[in-house]
């Protein structure tokens, strides 16, 4: 019996973890590269809508967002705000900011551009149709109504 | 030769440990959401204000008011049953004079196809909520894409979005084209 015990624990040979931690890098450079980090500090509270025909949006760095929702400190006031970048921002600011985005790209993508309302779901239609309405006349004619993936809407 | 000691290894085996509380950190601090919506092409600025002249049997209203009720064609409409009027409307099965017309189209690798000139028109309020807007535009964006997908299995076998070759895209959008058309908004709730 002794004998036999002593065979099998002479046969395990002893796996090296040395190259451990370089799955482990590999690993974590994946999620580095993957993923994005949310770069603005939401100032209004947006809820987005569900929706079922939604479609993802393709090529982020050519997304420019504009948040619609009422103030998280209350102090601001309840009535529905725009943030653009990390601060409030009037109807007036949105031709600036589209001008300033659009600048800030490849000449080549500019075309290309997406503006991102995001939306809580409680705002009125007013201030989204200024928005729209500004953002037709800064020549940003391509608009997507973020919205949540829903399956069945209620 | 006595100044090249040994030198010692530096034990490795907490690396591993050191790389997993890293990649922890990323996981829990990195948000991996998708950002999807409803994408829409708003249009170019009208110049002074002209007025486009539509055939009257062309042009499906939805209106939405501030308390986000519908008005579908002048009756009171439903989210519900939207996407099959709208689908009705636009594809005017049975050829009836109120619904819109057909013009026949030559398309590429589609031949003769009898175009619809139907124009979805929708016209909210500044008082509806954005919920309901978006909803109205979903089941919309949904009726469109079922007409898409009815044809695109019709012809080539494969629904819309499976469609690899841009060319075959190209001439079922030519069919059916997303007509739809945003009016300028009105203020009569007086809820700004």
């Amino acid at each position: 019996m002794g004998r036999f015990r002593e065979k099998k624990s002479g046969s395990m040979p002893k796996i090296s973890t040395a190259s451990l931690p370089d799955i482990v890098f590999i690993l974590l450079c994946f999620f580095m590269v993957s993923t994005t980090m949310r770069e603005t500090t939401l100032i209004v509270k947006v809820r987005l809508p569900g929706a079922s025909e939604v479609q993802k949006l393709e090529r982020k760095n050519l997304v420019s967002y504009i948040y619609v929702g009422q103030p998280i400190k209350t102090t601001y006031g309840t009535e529905s705000r725009i943030q653009l970048n990390d601060q409030f921002a009037t109807i007036q600011d949105i031709q600036g900011f589209v001008a300033v985005e659009r600048e800030a790209r490849d000449e080549a993508d500019r075309r290309l551009m997406t503006t991102s309302i995001k939306a809580d779901r409680d705002t009125r239609m007013g201030i989204v149709t200024d928005i729209k309405q500004e953002l037709r006349k800064a020549g940003a004619f391509k608009i997507n109504y973020s919205s949540r993936k829903a399956a069945k809407l209620k | 030769m006595r100044n090249k000691r040994e030198v010692p290894e530096i034990n490795a085996g907490s690396m591993a440990d050191i790389a997993f509380l890293l990649l922890i950190f990323f996981l829990v601090t990195v948000t991996m959401d998708v950002d999807t919506g409803i994408t829409r092409k708003l249009p170019p600025p009208v110049e002074d204000n002209e007025v486009i002249d539509f055939n009257q049997r062309n042009i499906f209203e939805v209106l939405i008011n501030s308390a986000n009720q519908l008005l579908v064609e002048g009756k009171p409409g439903n989210i519900a049953t939207l996407k099959e009027e709208t689908k009705h409307f636009f594809l005017n099965p049975e050829n009836d004079p109120n619904l819109p017309e057909k013009k026949p189209e030559k398309i590429d690798l589609l031949g003769e196809m009898q175009v619809s000139k139907g124009v979805i028109s929708l016209k909210n309020d500044r008082g509806t909520s954005y919920e309901t807007y978006i909803k109205v535009q979903n089941e919309l964006t949904k009726a469109f894409q079922e007409m898409r997908d009815e044809l695109s299995v019709e012809k080539f076998g494969t629904k819309y979005d499976k469609l690899i070759d841009p060319q075959k895209q190209e001439a079922i959008q030519s069919v059916i084209p997303m007509a739809i058309s945003e009016a300028e908004p009105e203020d009569v709730g007086k809820t700004k």
